[in-house]
């Protein structure tokens, strides 16, 4: 191994620094200063995103732990740019007197569990999986604590710390059966020797509950509302996005490639999970009052859908998982945007407050209006795209009667999206939330998921890219 | 570039002008100019395609632009015109044309209102002119949801009920046109290399057990649109609660929509399926046509009235799409348009009544005759044609229809057509009904008596739809014409099959 080969790991390596570069100037700012780790942090991080763009190979580090592919950096830069809009989106939230002081540990915890997602991507075993997962989980638990003066925050930090600890002894413990079963913990070895013997089966059902944990499929949802709701707003993004997202590219490249030969079992189990998934979540959304918890539900169906790629079981699957992730995390962040500048500003958060809001906020309304149309999947925002790939690579699979439920499933969380819609457009309020000027970060974040929601669609060049990349995985 | 893709340039261009204004004179002005251009569009297209037939071009469809947008999916931005596509094309640029200037007072956030009207016309638009299922399904889509908005912001009554239950509904059919959609492109090609172009569908057959499967989702996810019973409940209340251009663009374009899907996609590219299966659908269908029309004659309010009448005319419409042989089409084709005009011109009526005399039901109006007599004497015209006078649009639809549903000479299809015929009656008895109680007898409120007459925006929308229905009644022969021509290769295609039909 030489220099350039560490070079390959410049995600990861950059993100360290630049979490270790914040806390230093953390440390020689004096206290009324803090304010300027903001400004200088998004800037170090805008770099880092920007430099993820460069070109990169494929290589392989230490022994086969570490791996990268350009499908792998292409899913950390889809991480990146979500997590630079979500770090906007905040900026006005971390000004606030009562966060002051820990500005640098808001960003610093971000950044450890983004370097924790890195290396679950990346893992080219089960260990470093397991230890990236690990890094990715535990800091958010503080950071869902971050208002720990809060009760509802502490809350949903000592939630998540205890659902996740549950779930990684479950995940854990199926590894340590697909350990017992093949005598490797590499990825490659793994694969050649898992056949569908009981025990791989059952190892792999131990594994996978950890993982629908994570990504809060049904009936492993339980903890997502509770944490959501207590969780300052801008954590509930990152949650329910980026860590989301990163969860589902891992799972989805371990289905195809871990544990593809028990593929024609797992499809049943995937198939109950995803009805069940789409329908709980979409039936718990429909009845809920507060935005957050709404869109903490309504992530839990879009989950279910994903689940619909992983089942087509081929390219096409692998290409609409990605490409759906990426349109969800911009049409999510657009969504959770505008509920974090109205939450920041005004403090309100219940759908009720939203009556009127077009009256006084056009432009926050019209983002939330095709945000929300981006999630049910309407045209022509890209919503509509990465629903109709997914339906398609299931269709590819012969699941018809599967995306019949899909998209009634998509009807009936269009009723509640319009719900908001009509809250906004349609209901009379004689003291709507008076009109606002959010600052030029927020906006910035708003209208970066806008445009992302608009040209993601139609601009086809970005379904081949994944396409060609996901090519490779593969076969 | 194709002459086509102005359909769509046209809209956005006119989305961006109405953006760019500030008040309601400006931006009515603006649109009335945008779909006034598009409307002339459509005549140069009905123009040019005949010029194109004239000099001999054979090919089914003509203007035709091709680019690819998804490479590994295979789906094109495909775009092309048939007779059919042209004719409706032209129906719908004269209905969007008259349904501004029935807006021409609106004035709660006129911006947004005509942005998604024209949004929704563009929808349409697309819809006539793609080849391709995945734009053709994209642009269905796009027509849909301006609706919610439009009739949840602007409309009267139970609107926001009204505005939920026709999105939800119609969006449950696009649920089944999914499958269906998806289903087909999967059997879409033998060979492997798999497309959503319908030319290129149409060629190969699907298997039989697919077809058994797909063709009720793709014909029930149109139909729902085309208010097929038992799916048809959304119709009667959104079109009560829409505002006046919303209705006539809804009834006059946008349910024919599903009409026109029924047969370039469920028929046309599962023929087999559609001779097995099409008895349901006609019983389905006649009983839409029947009872669209007593529930018609019981309605006291206007809106509702026309609602359900428009129940029974686009039952007819699939009705006559399933009997699936040339006659019958050619009729399924001019009804459409016949209907899709005489709608508009009713909900267009029906509006400057509401705006004069602030009530829409039925029983406390009375002799509006004798005091604005321009728009009763068009009342009785379009009321007149729609019960099918000779001389107007609707009389020669339901005639070719029955004649082509007669030729048919098993026992079910005769007594089917029978029972269809026989709404004919019915709807003589309800137009007669509203014209007796609504513009004859005395005038039974005093406030009636000082009411205005017609406004020129008013007359110019009323005087271009009554000169289309006119134009097709008494000189049907271009239409039918055009339509022949094109239907020929569809109807080829149904009568290369061996019937294996129940009946």
């Amino acid at each position: 191994m030489n220099f350039s080969d560490i070079l390959t790991m410049r995600h990861e390596l950059m993100l360290t620094v630049l979490a270790l570069v914040v806390l230093i100037i953390d440390l020689n700012l004096h206290n009324r200063d803090k304010h300027y780790i903001i400004p200088i942090t998004l800037a170090l991080f805008f770099i880092h995103t920007v430099v993820g763009f460069l070109p990169a190979e494929k290589s392989v580090l230490f022994g086969g732990m570490y791996q990268t592919k350009p499908l792998l950096v292409m899913m950390k830069n889809i991480l990146n740019v979500g997590v630079l809009i979500i770090l906007l989106q905040s900026v006005t939230w971390l000004k606030k007197e009562e966060n002051r002081e820990k500005i640098s540990e808001y960003f610093i915890l971000l950044f450890s569990t983004l370097i924790g997602m890195y290396f679950m991507i990346s893992s080219g075993d089960f260990l470093m999986f397991y230890l990236g997962l690990e890094l990715a989980t535990i800091p958010i638990a503080a950071l869902a604590a971050y208002t720990h003066h809060n009760t509802k925050s502490a809350e949903a930090g000592i939630k998540l710390l205890l659902t996740s600890a549950l779930s990684s002894g479950i995940l854990l413990f199926g590894i340590s059966l697909i350990y017992g079963a093949t005598g490797s913990i590499y990825f490659d070895t793994v694969t050649e020797l898992y056949k569908n013997s009981p025990m791989q089966v059952l190892a792999f059902i131990f594994f996978f509950t950890g993982m629908a944990f994570k990504i809060s499929l049904v009936p492993f949802h339980l903890w997502t509302a509770d944490v959501y709701e207590g969780a300052p707003i801008n954590v509930t993004s990152y949650l329910s996005v980026i860590s989301k997202g990163a969860a589902a590219f891992i799972l989805i490249i371990l289905m195809f490639t871990v544990f593809n030969k028990i593929a024609p079992i797992y499809n049943h189990i995937l198939y109950l999970i995803a009805v069940l998934t789409m329908t709980v979540g979409n039936l718990f959304a429909l009845r809920q009052k507060n935005m957050k918890r709404f869109l903490a539900f309504s992530s839990i169906a879009q989950a279910g859908f994903i689940l619909l790629g992983i089942l087509g079981g081929n390219v096409l699957g692998m290409t609409s998982v990605i490409y759906f992730v990426l349109v969800y995390i911009f049409s999510n962040l657009g969504a959770f945007g505008v509920v974090s500048a109205i939450s920041t500003v005004t403090g309100k958060e219940s759908m009720d407050d939203y009556d009127g809001l077009y009256a006084t906020n056009p432009k926050l309304s019209l983002l939330m209006m095709l945000a929300l149309f981006s999630l049910a999947g309407i045209p022509p925002v890209a919503g509509f795209f990465g629903k109709f790939f997914l339906f398609a690579s299931a269709a590819s699979a012969g699941y018809y009667w599967l995306v019949f439920i899909a998209v009634l499933n998509a009807t009936i969380s269009l009723y509640y999206y319009l719900l908001v819609v009509k809250a906004m457009f349609i209901n009379k309020n004689e003291t709507p939330l008076a009109y606002f000027k959010s600052d030029l970060a927020t906006r910035t974040g708003l209208v970066l998921a806008g445009l992302g929601i608009f040209i993601l669609g139609f601009w086809s060049q970005i379904y081949e890219v994944i396409n060609n990349l996901s090519f490779g995985l593969i076969h | 570039m194709s002459i086509l893709n102005l359909f769509i340039i046209v809209p956005l261009l006119t989305v961006g002008g109405i953006l760019l204004t500030r008040d309601l004179k400006q931006s009515r002005l603006v649109s009335a100019i945008g779909m006034g251009i598009q409307m002339i569009l459509s005549f140069v297209l009905v123009y040019l395609y005949l010029h194109e037939r004239a000099a001999g071009n054979m090919a089914t469809m003509l203007f035709t632009y091709d680019a690819l947008w998804f490479p590994t999916l295979n789906i094109h931005y495909a775009l092309g015109v048939d007779g059919i596509s042209v004719a409706m094309i032209a129906l719908t640029g004269i209905v969007v044309f008259a349904g501004i200037f029935a807006s021409w007072k609106m004035t709660y956030l006129p911006r947004e209102f005509f942005i998604s009207l024209i949004i929704l016309a563009s929808g349409v638009f697309g819809f006539f002119i793609s080849v391709d299922l995945f734009t053709m399904f994209l642009f269905y889509e796009l027509a849909v949801i301006p609706m919610y908005l439009l009739i949840g912001i602007w409309g009267s009554g139970p609107k926001e009920y009204s505005a939920m239950k026709l999105t939800l509904m119609l969006m449950a059919g696009s649920a089944m046109l999914m499958v269906g959609i998806l289903g087909i492109y999967f059997f879409s090609a033998p060979n492997g290399h798999l497309t959503f172009n319908l030319m290129e569908i149409s060629k190969i057959k699907i298997p039989l057990e697919m077809q058994r499967f797909l063709f009720p989702f793709t014909f029930v996810g149109f139909g729902i649109l085309g208010a097929l019973f038992p799916f048809h409940t959304w119709s009667p209340d959104g079109h009560a609660s829409a505002p006046t251009a919303v209705s006539m663009l809804h009834a006059g374009v946008l349910m024919k929509l599903g009409g026109y899907g029924a047969f370039r996609v469920a028929i046309f590219l599962m023929p087999e399926a559609a001779h097995e299966q099409a008895w349901i659908f006609l019983i389905l269908t006649s009983i839409s046509v029947v009872y669209g029309a007593f529930s018609a004659a019981v309605q006291n309010d206007l809106k509702y009235i026309n609602a359900y009448s428009s129940v029974s005319h686009c039952g007819l419409v699939l009705f006559a799409v399933l009997m699936m042989n040339q006659t019958a089409m050619n009729g399924a084709i001019v009804q459409m348009i016949s209907h899709g005009l005489m709608t508009a011109l009713f909900f267009a009526l029906i509006g400057m009544i509401y705006g004069r005399t602030h009530t829409r039901i039925i029983q406390e109006m009375g002799g509006l005759m004798k005091v604005i007599p321009f728009l009763g004497v068009v009342y009785v015209i379009a009321g007149l044609a729609s019960l099918g006078l000779p001389g107007f649009s609707g009389f020669v639809a339901e005639m070719i229809i029955f004649t082509g549903a007669f030729q048919h000479v098993d026992l079910f299809h005769r007594v089917i057509t029978i029972m269809a015929a026989s709404s004919i009656v019915i709807t003589a008895v309800y137009i007669l009904r509203v014209v007796g109680l609504l513009l004859m007898g005395p005038i039974k409120n005093d406030h009636f008596l000082h009411l205005d007459d017609a406004k020129w925006y008013e007359r110019i929308s009323t005087i271009t739809l009554v000169l289309a229905i006119t134009a097709i009644g008494v000189a049907p022969f271009w239409l039918t014409n055009m339509i022949n021509y094109s239907l020929a290769p569809i109807v080829e295609k149904l009568a290369a099959i061996q019937i294996t039909s129940l009946f």
